[in-house]
């Protein structure tokens, strides 16, 4: 009786809804039209229509290639090394009596640092002269490395961001085993189920809901990786070899000023995104829901 | 031959926690690293970072402070990202009311729409959103960065709260009702205050984020003057990147604030995220 007068609507949903449209779905619509004409800078109006010719461009386009490729490696090992170590941890914390709170607090942490910090952070390690991993190459009487080198610079800017997201996975992992109800581990106990075999059958099938969502949290992650990217290695040095599609938007958008081309990568990305999490979904909901446990 | 079943399992957990402190070991040691070798000068970081300063001093932090405006950074980020913060809030409870407690046409659409824009990233919206921005003359103003990231964390916000406010028990609003309170004193004085734990979580998140987000100030921020922390750090990485002893300690001032924020809001922090995450 009292939630029937729908006119509450307009004030309830009216202002989020406005700015949700304007500053969301319009240009959302508004960057897929512009893929299609020709754009001269930033404040320029569409003038030619050109139909899909960026998009066949962007095909050919090694640059892109390079990105596409370098953020598919990227998701890869967040997949791997992200969910991998944060379902480690939080199978190792969930072992141990004391101190829970404590590793929660400290592997969580680095989330919250921006990841600029963390960019500059990790810029003084790997600094050619005196950066801390040299200096603990001098000391073992090795000769220093350059670590933004074209074989390495890759891999250095997916350290810090497999390092500081894996927290993030293994507090959620953590979560979804505490959720499971404790009769369940007392009755495979008294079936003979211990250590890897506990995990094996009954941890793990368990947390499929969980780990599923946070491979698609993973995978959609790194389509967004920009910052960290950016701090380490700016315009993808070298050489554009350390691209990643964001990157790579950013430069044609912002520095380049190539509008329309910059729009189309975007609309990549965002498609993209959207079938590998559907990718994810299925792989790991499926089963989920033959089990009767669908949410 | 046979190993007691006890030192086994003891072997076990030593070796579980072997593990737990290594990882925990990199995540304090780069920040202890830092604090420690942000008190040398540039010379003595490049030679011996690993030692305790010879003479330990502020002058990085001097420094900093005379070459930027550290103190306007602050300044520039809390207006942001605290506006950013409360505006998500007011919107986003409104909204998950809305939506949990009345039925209307399109309301699947509704939710729909705002689940669907959590799939756009800030790259596929930014450049027709710049050009508004430019054509309300919003460059360089603290609301040229707000309204966007407004826009972008609420998807994220509704879908907490809704959560929340799903389970709240609806015989308290009704018995309000027949008292004779409207729709809008319900929501001030009911909703709001018993959803203040989502309302917490909900709240950190997107403070951080906005406080974190690099992209949207790079791109709507050019004056210096109104640079927000990390786009201020990321130009001092630019200018003075050399500098190793200045560098170490203006990521410090950078960290100080989300650190002390985290320690004081672990809790929530953590809960938030797996409420929102497990739940929606």
């Amino acid at each position: 009786m009292m939630y029937k007068k729908n006119s509450h609507l307009i004030w309830l949903l009216g202002p989020a809804l406005i700015v949700m449209v304007v500053f969301l779905y319009y240009p959302f619509v508004m960057n897929i039209i512009n893929s299609l004409y020709d754009v001269n800078g930033l404040g320029a109006s569409r003038e030619i229509f050109i139909g899909f010719e960026n998009y066949r461009k962007l095909a050919a386009d090694k640059e892109m290639f390079t990105s596409v490729k370098n953020t598919g490696i990227m998701m890869v090992c967040t997949v791997v090394f992200q969910v991998g170590i944060g379902l480690a941890l939080a199978v190792c914390v969930d072992a141990v009596r004391r101190g829970k709170e404590f590793f929660k607090t400290v592997f969580f942490f680095p989330i919250v640092i921006s990841a600029t910090a963390i960019g500059l952070l990790f810029n003084l390690f790997y600094a050619y002269y005196g950066g801390m991993f040299n200096q603990i190459l001098t000391a073992l009487n090795k000769a220093p490395i350059n670590w933004k080198s074209d074989s390495l610079a890759l891999l250095m800017i997916i350290l810090p961001i497999v390092w500081s997201y894996a927290g993030f996975y293994f507090v959620l992992i953590f979560t979804g085993i505490s959720n499971i109800p404790s009769d369940i581990f007392e009755s495979a106990l008294l079936d003979g189920a211990v250590g890897w075999k506990k995990f094996r059958y009954i941890t793990f099938p368990l947390l499929k809901g969980v780990i599923g969502t946070c491979v698609t949290l993973a995978v959609t992650g790194s389509l967004k990786v920009f910052d960290l990217a950016w701090v380490i290695a700016p315009r993808g040095a070298p050489k554009g070899s350390t691209h990643f599609m964001g990157t790579y938007m950013y430069e044609t958008t912002f520095i380049e000023e190539n509008i329309d081309y910059g729009a189309s990568i975007a609309l990549i990305i965002v498609i993209i995104g959207v079938v590998v999490s559907q990718i994810a979904n299925r792989l790991f909901r499926d089963k989920e829901m033959k089990n009767g446990n669908s949410r | 031959m046979e190993i007691p079943g006890k030192t086994l399992a003891a072997a076990k957990k030593s070796i579980i926690y072997i593990i737990l402190s290594i990882w925990a070991f990199t995540t304090i040691f780069p920040f202890v690293w830092l604090i420690i070798n942000s008190l040398k000068p540039s010379r003595e970081i490049l030679s011996s970072s690993f030692t305790l300063p010879a003479a330990p001093n502020f002058d990085n932090y001097i420094n900093a402070f005379n070459k930027q405006n550290i103190l306007v950074a602050y300044a520039n980020s809390l207006i942001i990202s605290g506006v950013t913060m409360i505006m998500v809030l007011l919107f986003a409870s409104l909204v998950a009311y809305g939506l949990t407690r009345f039925e209307f046409k399109g309301k699947k659409i509704v939710i729909s729409l705002i689940i669907g824009s959590l799939m756009f990233p800030a790259f596929a919206t930014i450049i027709p959103v710049f050009r508004m921005v430019v054509q309300m003359h919003l460059v360089n103003k603290h609301f040229g960065v707000i309204i966007p990231q407004v826009a972008s964390n609420l998807s994220f916000a509704v879908i907490v709260l809704m959560g929340f406010m799903r389970d709240l028990p609806i015989e308290v609003e009704e018995s309000a009702f027949i008292d004779g309170a409207g729709v809008s004193k319900i929501f001030f004085s009911m909703i709001l205050p018993l959803s203040r734990p989502a309302l917490a979580s909900v709240a950190i998140f997107v403070f951080l984020w906005s406080y974190n987000d690099l992209f949207t100030q790079m791109i709507v921020l050019r004056n210096r003057n109104m640079f927000p922390v990390c786009a201020l750090l990321n130009e001092i990485s630019s200018r003075y990147g050399t500098d190793f002893g200045l560098m170490a300690a203006s990521v410090v001032l950078v960290v100080i604030p989300i650190l002390i924020v985290y320690i004081f809001m672990q809790k929530n922090i953590i809960k938030g995220l797996t409420s929102g995450a497990i739940k929606g």
